[in-house]
């Protein structure tokens, strides 16, 4: 498998705060892939440092071969790579229609696709001309979601999606990106265990700004030693 | 507000809401104020002219409003292009002389319009400088960029006196635009009137430019969140400058049409309006223009209002306005971004 | 939005520069400039006893407790307030008012500077209260909306504080030049170094010890654990909030604290000048002066404040002079006498200004002491 994107030796401070010391990674094309970790451990900095958000000190982020570690964040997002923060980054006073047409490049939808959107989010279509500031918060992550799938992007990256939304809603979640993953990469950050254990094909655990262990998810759901070794340390807030 | 708000005030909000919500504001003042004046014609008067100053300040305060809304930066050098758009003004009145003040109106119009146009050219310039060598360097931090835009102001202001000196300088008011119209019993200034329609016209283009095309979506969204809007792959600092061009603009035009409103100008002017500028950003919600457009309406009229019964108060009632106001609302009624 | 704020934080922490330990030369300029002008200061009235230079001395002793109060917001706790001067009028003000009605007594300038401060301690809880819980750029427009009102009150209630022309008054006949101190045989004054050991030197000495207490006090304030939370909620607030401080409490805190100091300082230059007037406590360039003179010195140091006045100070009494002497020596040249002209400083100074925060943001004692923060 190649790889679509690979982070080499990564470090990223936040002001004097060294949040990431080395993180190497190689996020392989097509599926979904997962980063787990406890909070603070460095997951979010990671998605925010490939976005460009935050800019890497030292090492290489490679997208298809080209380094875009230095790369402004609009010119990450026109390489298409999506990006769906933990807050959701909706946009409240907006429609969401309006925060789905601003995610296109040119203002129109390709009708094929909305369509498809409205079959996985049912709510999407029924919000449609609603501010999404009235939405519930599952809604708002359906937004988030179909907002960067909108169009074809290459790779998207997925900040804590399960955060605070209900287990049903979960389970629709798990049954989306399974359809999403179909066409793209999907590389996720999660706490959540069980959904990462039903989409994730790989799986890096990554502590206090390391990637301390790198595998395939099957490989860490069957050994409880790993599991032990890692999840108690990247659940231990669940 | 969290979404566990207490139903009791969500009832009554969604009450207010079905009568025209906040937006009815200024009416409730107007009739406030009809009752405590009870001359009919007096009360029509100060009200037309609490409009047009209200318009005057709407286009002062919504390009600040904007600008703080998109870039979270507080321009403390926006009076200056309101100052400079006012001397600017003044100064092509006077060049064009008799175009001005000779009996044609429409070249009394055209000239009007010009030196309008020259404020209006020469605020998108200086703020075009203004936002790439001043603030550009200092954006994310906030302390510094209040502390830079001081400095520009004062920059800004001993240029203007270095240029124009600090006499007042009378402003030739266009002869179409002198006196007054009876109107069933109700005298009008004609300078209000078309002052208030200025207004009314730019607020129309802008709510059209931000709620109908491409670029005025981007700036909604930049203004709720501007990482996401560069995370969608937009360039934000484009749409920087552009708004704090257009944000500068519309000081100066507002401080040309303050000018001719006055009839006699000093370098204080910027920095005499800005006060009531603050006060109508503050009370109208920050980076949303019916905010501002609000906020303004009802400092117009409290104004003018407030000058007819209690002289003393003028400046004080508005001050006291904008602290019940945040009691009630502590950002404003009608921010751009929900809660 | 909580990562756009976050990251601003972060930002102007960054401009606090790295944490270079202080240099030993630096410390050395900034201890010894700070010792000599505290011993020129307690001296002023020997070593330059002509008049101009007294109220230049005095000045400088109430504006560095008016800016250190100030730095107390903007440098330690990162909170950028327009009102200050409205606070320093407050105490003013007060006692201007009581001196005036009450006649010269100590009884009028306790009873009028203690409403003074009364009253900027309840307003500033006011103001902190309604809206310190908002971002820092909104509390710069409510206080600046406030301060300018507070002028306009000022001006327009003139049966009560003298409008635009303000109020002068007489204060305690101990404070006064024919007072003597000390007599000898003939009924004359004392001399000491020369000097008249008369009620002006008295006078001097009153201010200068209340704003040395004034300044010790603030220095032991941000030396407290008060001040160590409040470092703590500038650098980071949602930090700070996560761990449980409360956040709009202490920063309403400060903010009274500051007022109240401010206040005094009013009172000081009130009694000091035996007159009051919006030009000389309330006007917006005295609040300009403020934020000048606690950046040149240096935010977030309290010594910043003592330097930032002195420097300040001296400029705008002396470096005017110059500028005059400049604009007649170019007098035939086009546009530079303009620039030159003494009325024309601010110009220089803004510019110098904006080129300071750009590049030495920390200011003079922190960019000598290698850092901006606290010692």
């Amino acid at each position: 498998m190649s790889a679509i994107l690979r982070l080499e030796g990564v470090h990223t401070n936040i002001a004097q705060y060294q949040v990431l010391h080395g993180v190497s990674l190689d996020v392989p094309e097509g599926g979904v892939h997962v980063i787990l970790g406890r909070n603070g451990a460095g997951k979010t900095t990671t998605l925010r440092t490939i976005m460009g958000l935050w800019k890497a000190r030292l090492g290489t982020i490679q997208f298809r071969g080209q380094d875009i570690a230095q790369l402004g964040t609009p010119d990450i997002a026109r390489l298409g790579i999506a990006f769906v923060p933990e807050n959701m980054g909706i946009f409240g006073g907006l429609t969401v229609e309006e925060n789905m047409r601003l995610a296109t490049h040119d203002g129109s939808f390709d009708t094929e696709r909305l369509a498809r959107i409205h079959a996985i989010f049912p709510a999407i279509k029924q919000f449609w001309a609603k501010p999404a500031h009235a939405l519930s918060g599952g809604q708002k992550q359906m937004l988030a979601v179909s907002r960067a799938i909108i169009e074809k992007r290459d790779l998207i990256l997925i900040d804590e999606p399960t955060k605070g939304l209900a287990p049903s809603i979960i389970r629709n979640m798990i049954v989306a990106f399974r359809e999403i993953a179909e066409e793209t990469t999907i590389l996720l950050v999660e706490q959540n265990f069980h959904f990462a254990k039903a989409l994730g094909q790989t799986v890096a655990v990554i502590d206090d700004g390391r990637i301390v262990h790198r595998g395939s998810m099957t490989e860490l759901v069957e050994d409880a030693g790993l599991q032990s070794r890692f999840l108690s340390l990247s659940l231990e807030a669940h | 507000m969290s979404d566990t708000s207490i139903p009791f005030r969500t009832r009554m909000s969604a009450g207010i809401d079905r009568f025209g919500g906040v937006m009815l504001l200024p009416v409730v003042l107007a009739f406030i104020a009809f009752v405590l004046i009870g001359q009919p014609s007096t009360w029509a008067t100060l009200t037309i002219a609490g409009l047009a100053m209200g318009m005057m300040i709407f286009l002062m305060a919504s390009g600040l409003s904007l600008i703080f809304g998109l870039m979270d930066v507080l321009n403390f050098g926006h009076s200056a292009f309101v100052t400079a758009g006012a001397f600017i003004g003044a100064t092509v009145l006077a060049w064009l002389g008799f175009w001005v003040t000779g009996g044609n109106p429409a070249l009394n119009l055209a000239g009007l319009l010009l030196a309008i146009a020259a404020a209006t050219i020469f605020g998108a310039l200086a703020g075009w400088f203004f936002e790439r060598v001043v603030i550009k360097p200092v954006y994310q931090d906030h302390l510094r960029q209040i502390l830079i835009t001081v400095g520009a102001l004062i920059v800004a202001e001993e240029l203007i006196l270095l240029i124009w000196g600090g006499a007042p300088i009378p402003v030739p008011r266009p002869a179409v635009l002198t006196g007054s119209i009876v109107f069933a019993g109700v005298s009008v200034e004609i300078y209000r009137i078309f002052a208030f329609l200025l207004g009314l016209v730019v607020y129309v283009a802008m709510y059209l430019v931000l709620n109908r095309t491409r670029l005025g979506l981007l700036i909604r969204a930049g203004v709720e969140n501007r990482e996401m809007v560069e995370a969608l792959g937009f360039r934000i600092d484009r749409l920087f400058i552009l708004v704090f061009m257009a944000g500068s603009a519309l000081a100066a035009m507002g401080g040309a049409m303050w000018a001719g409103y006055q009839g006699l100008i000093t370098a204080a002017l910027g920095s005499e309006m800005m006060i009531l500028v603050f006060i109508v950003v503050i009370i109208g919600g920050l980076g949303s223009i019916q905010g501002s457009l609000l906020g303004a309406l009802l400092v117009g009229l409290m104004a003018n209002y407030v000058a007819f019964l209690v002289p003393k108060m003028a400046l004080a009632s508005n001050m006291l306005l904008m602290m019940a106001i945040l009691l009630w609302r502590p950002y404003g009624l009608l921010p751009a971004v929900k809660r | 939005m909580s990562m756009a704020r976050n990251s601003s934080a972060l930002a102007s922490k960054s401009l606090r520069g790295s944490a270079i330990s202080a240099t030993w030369p630096g410390r050395l300029v900034v201890y010894g400039a700070v010792a000599l002008i505290g011993l020129a200061l307690a001296l002023a009235p020997f070593l330059f006893p002509d008049v101009r230079s007294q109220e230049v001395a005095a000045r400088i002793c109430v504006f560095i407790v008016l800016v250190a109060s100030y730095d107390l917001l903007i440098g330690y706790t990162g909170i950028v307030s327009f009102a200050h001067t409205m606070f320093f009028g407050l105490g003013a003000y007060g006692t201007a008012i009581a001196l005036k009605t009450m006649g010269p007594g100590f009884e009028a300038i306790l009873l009028g500077g203690g409403l003074g401060v009364v009253a900027a301690l309840v307003l500033a809880l006011l103001i902190g209260l309604l809206s310190l819980r908002v971002k820092a750029i909104f509390f710069a427009m409510v206080t600046l909306s406030a301060a300018s009102v507070m002028m306009v009150l000022a001006s327009q209630l003139s049966d009560f504080t003298g409008g635009e022309d303000g109020i002068t008054y007489s204060i305690p006949r101990l404070f006064s030049p024919a007072f003597e101190l000390l007599s000898d045989a003939e009924g004359k004054a004392v001399r000491l170094f020369g000097v008249p050991l008369n009620g002006k030197i008295a006078l001097y000495y009153f201010v200068f010890i209340s704003a040395l207490v004034l300044f010790l006090a603030m220095m032991r304030i941000v030396a407290s654990p008060l001040g160590s939370v409040l470092k703590a909620i500038r650098e980071n607030e949602l930090r700070a909030e996560a761990i449980g401080y409360r956040v709009v409490f202490y920063r309403t805190t400060i903010f009274c604290i500051a007022a109240g100091i401010a206040a005094c300082a009013g009172i000081l230059r009130a009694v000091w000048l035996k007159y009051t007037g919006p030009d000389v406590v309330l006007s917006f360039d005295i609040m300009i002066d403020i934020l000048l003179m606690v950046v040149i010195g240096g935010m977030g140091t309290m010594l910043g404040a003592v330097i930032g006045v002195v420097l300040m100070t001296l400029a705008q009494y002396y470096l005017k002079d110059l500028m005059a002497l400049g604009a007649e020596a170019t007098g035939s040249l086009p546009l530079v006498p303009d620039l030159l002209y003494p009325e024309r400083w601010l110009l220089w100074l803004g510019l110098g200004f904006i080129l300071l925060v750009y590049f030495f943001p920390s200011g003079i004692v922190g960019t000598l002491l290698g850092k901006g923060g606290q010692k």
